[in-house]
Protein backbone atom coordinates (compact mmCIF):
# COMPACT_ATOMS: atom_id res chain seq x y z
CA UNK A 1 0.00 0.00 0.00
CA UNK A 2 2.46 2.17 0.98
CA UNK A 3 4.79 1.91 -1.75
CA UNK A 4 1.96 2.63 -3.86
CA UNK A 5 2.32 5.71 -2.83
CA UNK A 6 6.14 6.43 -2.73
CA UNK A 7 6.99 5.05 -6.22
CA UNK A 8 6.38 7.85 -8.80
CA UNK A 9 2.30 8.39 -10.07
CA UNK A 10 1.42 7.50 -13.10
CA UNK A 11 0.30 10.45 -15.59
CA UNK A 12 -3.74 9.39 -15.36
CA UNK A 13 -3.54 9.87 -11.42
CA UNK A 14 -1.10 13.12 -11.41
CA UNK A 15 -2.76 14.61 -13.97
CA UNK A 16 -6.54 14.65 -12.86
CA UNK A 17 -5.44 15.45 -9.51
CA UNK A 18 -3.70 18.55 -10.93
CA UNK A 19 -6.78 19.53 -12.87
CA UNK A 20 -8.82 19.70 -9.79
CA UNK A 21 -7.08 22.46 -8.47
CA UNK A 22 -8.86 24.39 -10.81
CA UNK A 23 -12.34 24.10 -9.78
CA UNK A 24 -11.30 23.68 -6.13
CA UNK A 25 -10.05 27.17 -6.19
CA UNK A 26 -13.03 28.90 -8.12
CA UNK A 27 -14.74 27.10 -5.66
CA UNK A 28 -13.56 28.10 -2.37
CA UNK A 29 -13.01 32.04 -3.02
CA UNK A 30 -12.99 32.50 -7.01
CA UNK A 31 -9.34 32.17 -7.43
CA UNK A 32 -8.14 31.67 -10.83
CA UNK A 33 -5.53 29.26 -10.85
CA UNK A 34 -1.97 30.49 -11.99
CA UNK A 35 1.64 30.35 -9.87
CA UNK A 36 3.89 32.10 -11.60
CA UNK A 37 1.97 35.73 -10.17
CA UNK A 38 3.27 35.04 -7.11
CA UNK A 39 6.61 36.17 -8.42
CA UNK A 40 4.76 39.75 -9.82
CA UNK A 41 3.38 40.04 -6.20
CA UNK A 42 6.73 39.40 -4.23
CA UNK A 43 8.03 42.59 -6.47
CA UNK A 44 4.77 44.73 -5.87
CA UNK A 45 5.35 43.71 -1.78
CA UNK A 46 9.13 43.91 -1.67
CA UNK A 47 10.35 46.50 -4.52
CA UNK A 48 7.60 48.58 -6.37
CA UNK A 49 10.01 51.23 -7.23
CA UNK A 50 7.01 53.66 -8.33
CA UNK A 51 7.51 51.29 -11.34
CA UNK A 52 3.58 51.49 -12.46
CA UNK A 53 2.95 47.71 -12.95
CA UNK A 54 3.64 47.13 -9.53
CA UNK A 55 0.92 49.88 -8.37
CA UNK A 56 -1.84 47.67 -7.47
CA UNK A 57 -2.93 46.53 -4.01
CA UNK A 58 -1.16 42.98 -3.53
CA UNK A 59 -2.80 42.42 -0.48
CA UNK A 60 -5.71 41.46 -2.09
CA UNK A 61 -3.50 38.48 -3.61
CA UNK A 62 -2.09 37.28 -0.29
CA UNK A 63 -3.86 33.95 -1.07
CA UNK A 64 -1.57 33.15 -3.84
CA UNK A 65 1.32 33.46 -1.70
CA UNK A 66 -0.12 31.32 0.35
CA UNK A 67 -0.95 28.97 -2.00
CA UNK A 68 3.07 29.02 -3.09
CA UNK A 69 3.81 28.71 0.50
CA UNK A 70 1.76 25.46 0.55
CA UNK A 71 3.81 24.11 -2.81
CA UNK A 72 6.81 24.74 -1.05
CA UNK A 73 5.91 22.70 2.30
CA UNK A 74 4.03 20.24 0.13
CA UNK A 75 7.75 19.82 -2.17
CA UNK A 76 9.48 19.47 1.71
CA UNK A 77 6.76 17.20 3.18
CA UNK A 78 6.50 14.63 -0.26
CA UNK A 79 10.55 14.58 0.03
CA UNK A 80 10.83 13.75 3.51
CA UNK A 81 7.97 11.03 3.93
CA UNK A 82 6.72 10.18 0.72
CA UNK A 83 10.30 9.47 -0.83
CA UNK A 84 11.07 6.94 -3.35
CA UNK A 85 14.69 5.10 -3.10
CA UNK A 86 14.63 4.59 -6.36
CA UNK A 87 16.41 7.19 -9.27
CA UNK A 88 14.31 9.10 -11.58
CA UNK A 89 13.88 5.93 -14.20
CA UNK A 90 14.98 8.15 -17.29
CA UNK A 91 14.95 7.24 -20.96
CA UNK A 92 18.03 5.50 -22.47
CA UNK A 93 18.81 7.97 -25.10
CA UNK A 94 18.76 10.94 -22.79
CA UNK A 95 21.10 9.10 -20.44
CA UNK A 96 23.34 8.35 -22.95
CA UNK A 97 23.70 12.36 -24.05
CA UNK A 98 23.59 13.08 -19.98
CA UNK A 99 26.60 11.22 -20.04
CA UNK A 100 28.35 12.13 -22.15
CA UNK A 101 27.80 15.83 -21.08
CA UNK A 102 29.27 14.56 -17.57
CA UNK A 103 25.73 13.86 -15.28
CA UNK A 104 25.52 10.45 -13.99
CA UNK A 105 23.76 11.38 -10.68
CA UNK A 106 19.77 10.65 -11.12
CA UNK A 107 19.31 10.28 -7.52
CA UNK A 108 17.78 14.45 -7.46
CA UNK A 109 14.84 16.03 -8.90
CA UNK A 110 17.72 18.73 -10.33
CA UNK A 111 20.61 17.08 -11.79
CA UNK A 112 23.26 17.65 -8.55
CA UNK A 113 26.06 17.64 -11.26
CA UNK A 114 24.87 20.55 -13.18
CA UNK A 115 22.70 22.69 -10.12
CA UNK A 116 25.29 22.74 -7.14
CA UNK A 117 26.19 25.84 -5.51
CA UNK A 118 30.11 25.48 -6.75
CA UNK A 119 28.49 25.51 -10.10
CA UNK A 120 27.04 28.84 -9.41
CA UNK A 121 30.95 30.21 -9.86
CA UNK A 122 31.41 28.52 -13.45
CA UNK A 123 29.35 29.84 -16.84
CA UNK A 124 27.50 26.82 -17.22
CA UNK A 125 26.07 27.22 -13.94
CA UNK A 126 25.39 30.85 -14.36
CA UNK A 127 23.66 30.35 -17.24
CA UNK A 128 21.29 27.25 -16.55
CA UNK A 129 20.70 28.21 -12.96
CA UNK A 130 20.42 32.31 -12.94
CA UNK A 131 19.73 33.15 -17.14
CA UNK A 132 17.20 30.01 -17.22
CA UNK A 133 15.14 31.75 -13.75
CA UNK A 134 15.36 35.08 -15.52
CA UNK A 135 14.07 33.85 -18.66
CA UNK A 136 11.26 32.16 -17.18
CA UNK A 137 10.33 35.33 -14.51
CA UNK A 138 10.33 37.67 -17.37
CA UNK A 139 9.61 35.33 -19.99
CA UNK A 140 6.17 34.10 -17.69
CA UNK A 141 5.09 37.69 -16.37
CA UNK A 142 5.95 38.87 -20.62
CA UNK A 143 3.59 36.09 -21.66
CA UNK A 144 0.74 36.94 -19.20
CA UNK A 145 0.63 33.51 -17.25
CA UNK A 146 2.53 29.88 -17.34
CA UNK A 147 2.26 26.39 -17.51
CA UNK A 148 -0.62 26.74 -14.71
CA UNK A 149 -2.10 29.52 -15.83
CA UNK A 150 -1.91 29.44 -19.97
CA UNK A 151 -1.37 25.73 -20.28
CA UNK A 152 -4.05 24.55 -17.31
CA UNK A 153 -6.51 27.49 -16.45
CA UNK A 154 -6.48 28.79 -19.97
CA UNK A 155 -6.87 25.95 -22.08
CA UNK A 156 -9.53 24.40 -19.92
CA UNK A 157 -11.85 27.39 -19.76
CA UNK A 158 -11.49 27.49 -23.99
CA UNK A 159 -9.58 30.65 -24.24
CA UNK A 160 -7.46 30.23 -27.39
CA UNK A 161 -4.79 32.94 -26.60
CA UNK A 162 -3.73 30.63 -24.20
CA UNK A 163 -3.56 27.99 -26.43
CA UNK A 164 -1.29 29.73 -28.67
CA UNK A 165 0.56 30.87 -25.50
CA UNK A 166 1.49 27.19 -24.75
CA UNK A 167 2.11 26.18 -28.26
CA UNK A 168 5.36 28.93 -27.74
CA UNK A 169 6.51 27.85 -24.64
CA UNK A 170 7.06 24.51 -26.36
CA UNK A 171 8.17 25.95 -29.15
CA UNK A 172 10.86 27.56 -27.18
CA UNK A 173 11.45 24.60 -24.96
CA UNK A 174 12.11 22.50 -27.72
CA UNK A 175 14.75 25.29 -29.42
CA UNK A 176 16.35 25.57 -26.26
CA UNK A 177 16.80 21.85 -25.47
CA UNK A 178 17.36 20.04 -28.39
CA UNK A 179 19.54 22.96 -30.33
CA UNK A 180 21.14 25.06 -27.76
CA UNK A 181 21.12 23.22 -24.12
CA UNK A 182 23.98 20.74 -25.99
CA UNK A 183 26.23 23.92 -26.91
CA UNK A 184 25.61 24.77 -22.87
CA UNK A 185 26.71 22.10 -21.25
CA UNK A 186 30.04 21.27 -23.32
CA UNK A 187 30.97 24.55 -21.32
CA UNK B 1 -16.64 63.90 -11.57
CA UNK B 2 -16.45 60.32 -9.52
CA UNK B 3 -13.55 58.27 -9.76
CA UNK B 4 -13.61 54.77 -9.66
CA UNK B 5 -10.71 53.40 -7.45
CA UNK B 6 -11.54 49.66 -7.00
CA UNK B 7 -12.00 49.41 -11.24
CA UNK B 8 -8.51 50.88 -11.59
CA UNK B 9 -6.65 48.66 -9.47
CA UNK B 10 -8.55 45.56 -10.54
CA UNK B 11 -6.82 46.82 -14.10
CA UNK B 12 -3.61 46.91 -13.17
CA UNK B 13 -3.84 44.13 -10.52
CA UNK B 14 -5.33 41.52 -13.49
CA UNK B 15 -2.86 43.06 -16.31
CA UNK B 16 -0.64 39.84 -17.49
CA UNK B 17 -1.83 38.03 -15.08
CA UNK B 18 -3.58 34.90 -15.46
CA UNK B 19 -4.44 33.58 -11.45
CA UNK B 20 -6.10 36.18 -9.22
CA UNK B 21 -8.48 36.69 -6.85
CA UNK B 22 -11.88 37.40 -8.33
CA UNK B 23 -13.82 37.40 -5.27
CA UNK B 24 -16.27 39.86 -4.76
CA UNK B 25 -15.84 40.37 -0.51
CA UNK B 26 -12.61 40.03 1.25
CA UNK B 27 -11.09 37.18 3.55
CA UNK B 28 -9.99 37.51 6.84
CA UNK B 29 -5.83 36.71 6.58
CA UNK B 30 -6.50 33.60 8.34
CA UNK B 31 -8.25 32.52 5.58
CA UNK B 32 -5.90 32.47 3.11
CA UNK B 33 -4.29 28.68 4.91
CA UNK B 34 -6.77 26.97 3.16
CA UNK B 35 -5.03 27.93 0.22
CA UNK B 36 -1.91 27.11 1.41
CA UNK B 37 -3.76 23.27 2.28
CA UNK B 38 -4.62 23.43 -1.58
CA UNK B 39 -0.46 24.20 -2.27
CA UNK B 40 0.70 21.71 0.07
CA UNK B 41 -1.51 19.22 -1.89
CA UNK B 42 -0.10 20.90 -5.54
CA UNK B 43 2.85 20.43 -4.24
CA UNK B 44 3.23 16.70 -3.05
CA UNK B 45 1.76 15.76 -6.20
CA UNK B 46 4.01 17.96 -8.69
CA UNK B 47 6.89 15.45 -6.72
CA UNK B 48 5.49 12.75 -6.24
CA UNK B 49 4.40 13.13 -10.53
CA UNK B 50 8.08 13.89 -11.04
CA UNK B 51 6.89 16.34 -13.05
CA UNK B 52 9.34 19.15 -11.26
CA UNK B 53 12.20 16.72 -12.31
CA UNK B 54 14.84 18.34 -14.75
CA UNK B 55 15.23 15.07 -16.36
CA UNK B 56 11.08 14.54 -17.10
CA UNK B 57 11.07 18.59 -18.71
CA UNK B 58 14.24 17.10 -20.92
CA UNK B 59 12.65 13.80 -21.75
CA UNK B 60 9.46 15.56 -22.75
CA UNK B 61 11.35 18.55 -25.16
CA UNK B 62 13.24 15.84 -26.56
CA UNK B 63 9.77 13.96 -26.91
CA UNK B 64 11.86 10.49 -25.61
CA UNK B 65 8.47 9.98 -22.76
CA UNK B 66 4.84 10.01 -22.99
CA UNK B 67 4.19 11.36 -19.37
CA UNK B 68 4.09 15.09 -18.84
CA UNK B 69 2.26 15.02 -22.11
CA UNK B 70 -0.02 12.66 -19.92
CA UNK B 71 -0.10 14.75 -17.16
CA UNK B 72 -0.29 17.80 -18.91
CA UNK B 73 -3.28 16.35 -21.46
CA UNK B 74 -5.27 14.87 -18.51
CA UNK B 75 -5.03 17.81 -16.17
CA UNK B 76 -6.30 19.99 -18.88
CA UNK B 77 -9.61 17.57 -19.87
CA UNK B 78 -10.28 17.24 -15.95
CA UNK B 79 -10.17 20.91 -15.79
CA UNK B 80 -12.18 21.29 -18.54
CA UNK B 81 -14.99 18.92 -17.73
CA UNK B 82 -15.40 20.24 -14.03
CA UNK B 83 -15.28 24.14 -15.13
CA UNK B 84 -18.01 23.18 -17.53
CA UNK B 85 -19.84 21.74 -14.77
CA UNK B 86 -19.55 24.66 -12.80
CA UNK B 87 -21.18 26.89 -15.20
CA UNK B 88 -23.50 24.72 -16.88
CA UNK B 89 -25.10 24.07 -13.36
CA UNK B 90 -24.16 27.62 -11.94
CA UNK B 91 -22.00 26.13 -8.68
CA UNK B 92 -21.15 29.25 -6.66
CA UNK B 93 -18.40 29.41 -4.16
CA UNK B 94 -18.51 28.30 -0.92
CA UNK B 95 -19.24 31.87 -0.39
CA UNK B 96 -22.40 31.72 -2.68
CA UNK B 97 -20.73 34.19 -5.36
CA UNK B 98 -21.01 33.12 -8.52
CA UNK B 99 -17.53 31.86 -10.27
CA UNK B 100 -15.84 34.45 -12.20
CA UNK B 101 -12.91 33.66 -14.84
CA UNK B 102 -12.42 36.91 -16.96
CA UNK B 103 -11.06 36.27 -20.64
CA UNK B 104 -7.74 37.27 -21.29
CA UNK B 105 -7.30 39.04 -24.82
CA UNK B 106 -4.78 38.28 -27.15
CA UNK B 107 -1.72 40.31 -27.85
CA UNK B 108 2.23 39.69 -29.02
CA UNK B 109 3.57 39.38 -25.40
CA UNK B 110 1.72 35.56 -25.62
CA UNK B 111 4.35 34.96 -28.59
CA UNK B 112 7.92 36.67 -27.60
CA UNK B 113 7.02 36.11 -23.52
CA UNK B 114 6.04 32.49 -24.39
CA UNK B 115 9.09 31.63 -26.32
CA UNK B 116 11.56 33.04 -23.53
CA UNK B 117 9.88 31.28 -20.88
CA UNK B 118 9.99 27.85 -23.18
CA UNK B 119 13.54 28.54 -22.96
CA UNK B 120 13.62 29.32 -19.21
CA UNK B 121 11.93 26.21 -18.47
CA UNK B 122 14.37 23.76 -21.04
CA UNK B 123 17.33 25.21 -19.04
CA UNK B 124 16.07 25.45 -14.98
CA UNK B 125 13.72 22.06 -15.74
CA UNK B 126 11.05 24.28 -13.89
CA UNK B 127 7.80 26.75 -14.59
CA UNK B 128 7.08 28.71 -11.23
CA UNK B 129 5.27 25.96 -9.51
CA UNK B 130 7.84 23.17 -9.47
CA UNK B 131 10.49 26.15 -8.52
CA UNK B 132 8.99 26.55 -5.53
CA UNK B 133 8.29 22.41 -5.06
CA UNK B 134 12.28 22.17 -5.64
CA UNK B 135 12.98 24.11 -2.84
CA UNK B 136 10.82 22.38 -0.53
CA UNK B 137 12.01 19.19 -1.47
CA UNK B 138 15.60 19.98 -0.43
CA UNK B 139 16.98 21.30 -4.04
CA UNK B 140 18.48 24.49 -1.96
CA UNK B 141 20.19 26.48 -4.94
CA UNK B 142 17.05 26.65 -6.43
CA UNK B 143 17.02 29.57 -4.51
CA UNK B 144 19.22 30.77 -6.69
CA UNK B 145 16.50 30.33 -9.99
CA UNK B 146 13.63 31.65 -7.86
CA UNK B 147 15.19 34.63 -7.09
CA UNK B 148 16.43 35.58 -10.37
CA UNK B 149 12.93 34.34 -11.52
CA UNK B 150 11.74 37.65 -9.81
CA UNK B 151 14.68 39.52 -11.20
CA UNK B 152 13.31 38.77 -14.34
CA UNK B 153 9.72 39.82 -13.16
CA UNK B 154 10.92 42.93 -11.75
CA UNK B 155 13.21 43.96 -14.92
CA UNK B 156 9.56 42.94 -17.28
CA UNK B 157 7.56 44.95 -15.25
CA UNK B 158 10.84 48.10 -15.50
CA UNK B 159 10.40 48.14 -19.00
CA UNK B 160 6.99 46.91 -20.00
CA UNK B 161 6.30 50.24 -21.89
CA UNK B 162 8.77 49.52 -23.83
CA UNK B 163 8.33 46.43 -25.50
CA UNK B 164 5.57 45.47 -28.16
CA UNK B 165 2.53 43.91 -27.13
Amino acid sequence: MLSTITAPWPWYVSGPLIGLTVPLLLLLGNKTFGVSSSLRHICAACFPSDIPFFQYDWRKETWNLFFVAGILGGGFLAAHFLIDPNPVAVNPQLQEFLKANGVSDYSGMVPHDLFNWPALGTLKGLILMVGGGFLVGFGTRYAGGCTSGHSIMGISTLQWPSLVATMCFMAGGFIMANLVLPFILRL
Amino acid sequence: MKTVETNTDFEVRSLDTMGMNEMERREATFLNLKYAVVGVAFGIILVKSEVISWFRIQEMFRLQSFHMYGVIGSAIVTAMITVWLIRRFNIKTVYGEPVHIHPKPFNKGLVFGGLLFGCGWALTGACPGPLYAQIGSGATVTVVTLLSAVAGTWVYGKIRDRLPH
